[in-house]
């Protein structure tokens, strides 16, 4: 495993991937529309062997007091324990909520789910959108596979009939509506080199990560920095640089 | 738009740093910034429990971070929620490339921050109260880690938002930031902002980051300094009641020697 890990380090210094990739390049993505079918809206997105499904489901909720005339937005992500051998049954963990929150954030900073449109009664009945990420399997880059398969689920998601009484699931009257398509882009660092899709081999031993959510008009909505090492000013500004760039091909898959 | 209290856009809250607020701690520290304050206190290092967290080449930084009940408008529920995993994780993250933790493998240090008040900037006062705390302790570290958020309202880019303006604000960057390495630990935005922008936001939250470290330096000094020879006798005599006892208890005697040194690197740090 050592000798594994350094192999990954040394290439990566050098600028190169085990793969042959460039550095910003990405693994084959497949993109598979609502596959769910119980689901409001669903995607499973695989980025190499890396494998995640995302459900939207909707119901009636009350809404926060600070909000009374908005609808709810949720994500959740579970890592389920068929996907790696380090994902353990029980509670969420940190890598879990911190991925639910980044891309919550990027949704909901992005204003893609128009909160007033999901209003029934203010102060009383909302809408409540929530997104569930299933990892399937985990093969590196969970959070722009996550990403990109919630903004998928979300344009596709159809809104259940509601009766006044309860809501029915069969009947699907109208789009969910939708404005724009925030991608996250997580850049891998190590030594003056920035990856972008870090298989997990190439997560284990990168220096530090950046992932970067940004919107159509090339605006960005969410940042979150991770692993061990810090990163420069320098090296901040080529990741939005780059993020900015390889966004506009992963925008392309959202259909 | 005009701030509260005249405040410039570049200007930081009135900030209170205070190091040793908890005598029973290794280390601790107080950091308050206008209405937001944060404590951190510092255990160890010492056993890391449960055995099977253990690093066999390096420390753990076992980092909890909680808000007080009674800190926000709306009583926040006691125990972890999401937010909070979030925040521990991301503040470990800021404080590890600063600490040594390679000097004490297999144990654990344990920092905890209490956010007493809540008023936006909850992270970064966190941080800079963990940071004072982890060198009150005599944890040896490279370099202090200070944290201050930014975010633009108008077109103004401003420093450490306070509660108002945090809803005001179209992108919220907090950072963390190592004044001598010149390198970010944590960076996180919310918003809606372009790439030239949020460039800018950082390079105000990196202004406001090294203000603060100076106010960290003199918060150090004010326990840990050169003082006049009476005064320095007092001083010398508080610390070492609270920090010899602990010591034969934890590791042992390899505990003890590398516990010793590290109160001098810390020192030399701050003098410098």
């Amino acid at each position: 495993m050592i000798v594994q890990k350094d192999h990954y380090r040394n290439l990566m210094l050098k600028g190169m991937r085990a793969d042959g990739r460039k550095p910003d390049e990405y693994r084959k993505i497949d993109v598979e529309v609502n596959p769910i079918y119980k689901a409001e809206g669903s995607a499973r997105v695989r980025i190499g062997e890396t494998d995640v499904i995302a459900g939207v489901k909707i119901d009636i909720g009350t809404p926060f007091p600070d909000k009374l005339d908005e609808g709810i937005l949720m994500v959740n992500a579970e890592f389920s324990p068929i996907a790696s051998p380090d994902f353990e049954p029980g509670p969420p963990r940190e890598e879990a909520i911190e991925l639910a929150r980044v891309i919550d954030r990027g949704i909901r900073e992005s204003k893609t789910i128009d909160g007033k449109k999901l209003c029934i009664e203010k102060g009383e009945k909302v809408w409540m959108v929530m997104v569930d990420v299933h990892i399937i399997n985990h093969d590196g880059n969970l959070i722009d596979a996550a990403g990109l398969a919630s903004i998928v689920a979300l344009h596709n998601a159809k809104m259940p009939e509601y009766d006044g009484e309860k809501v029915i699931y069969d009947k699907k009257v109208k789009k969910l509506p939708v404005n724009y398509k925030p991608v996250p882009v997580s850049l891998n660092k190590m030594g003056d080199h920035l990856f972008v899709d870090a298989c997990i081999e190439e997560e284990e031993v990168a220096e530090a990560r950046l992932t970067v959510t940004t919107k159509d008009d090339g605006n960005i909505v969410a940042i979150q920095k991770g692993g061990p090492e810090p990163l420069s000013a320098e090296e901040i500004e080529k990741a939005f640089e780059i993020a900015g760039r390889i966004s506009k091909d992963l925008r392309k898959l959202v259909k | 738009m005009k701030r509260k209290n005249d405040r410039k856009p570049g200007e930081l809250r009135p900030i209170v740093a205070k190091v040793g607020v908890i005598p029973r701690a290794d280390g601790s520290a107080l950091f308050s910034m206008g209405r937001t304050t944060a404590i951190a206190a510092v255990y160890g290092p010492r056993e890391m429990h449960p055995k099977r967290m253990q690093s066999a080449d390096s420390a753990v930084l076992k980092t909890i971070y909680s808000m007080a009940p009674f800190s926000t408008s709306e009583r926040v529920r006691p125990g972890p929620s999401r937010r909070s995993y979030e925040i521990c994780k991301v503040t470990r993250q800021a404080l590890e490339p600063a600490v040594f933790l390679e000097e004490f493998p297999k144990a654990g240090i344990y920092l905890f921050i209490n956010i007493i008040e809540a008023d936006a900037g909850t992270r970064t006062a966190g941080i800079n109260a963990a940071s004072l705390a982890l060198a009150d302790a005599g944890i040896p570290m490279r370099d202090l880690v200070t944290a201050a958020a930014a975010g633009k309202v108008g077109n103004d880019y401003f420093l450490d938002l306070e509660g108002k303006e945090e809803d005001e604000t179209i992108c919220d960057l907090p950072i963390a930031y190592m004044h001598n390495e010149k390198k970010v630990t944590l960076m996180q935005m919310d918003g809606d902002i372009s790439p030239k922008d949020a460039k800018g936001v950082m390079d105000a939250a990196i202004k406001g980051c090294e203000i603060i470290y100076d106010i960290q330096k003199k918060a150090l000094m004010e326990k840990w300094g050169y003082k006049k020879p009476q005064a320095k006798a007092a001083a010398r005599a508080e610390p070492k009641k609270t920090a010899e006892p602990k010591k034969p208890a934890e590791t042992g005697e390899k505990a003890k020697t590398k516990k010793a040194a590290p109160k001098k690197s810390t020192k030399k740090e701050v003098k410098k």
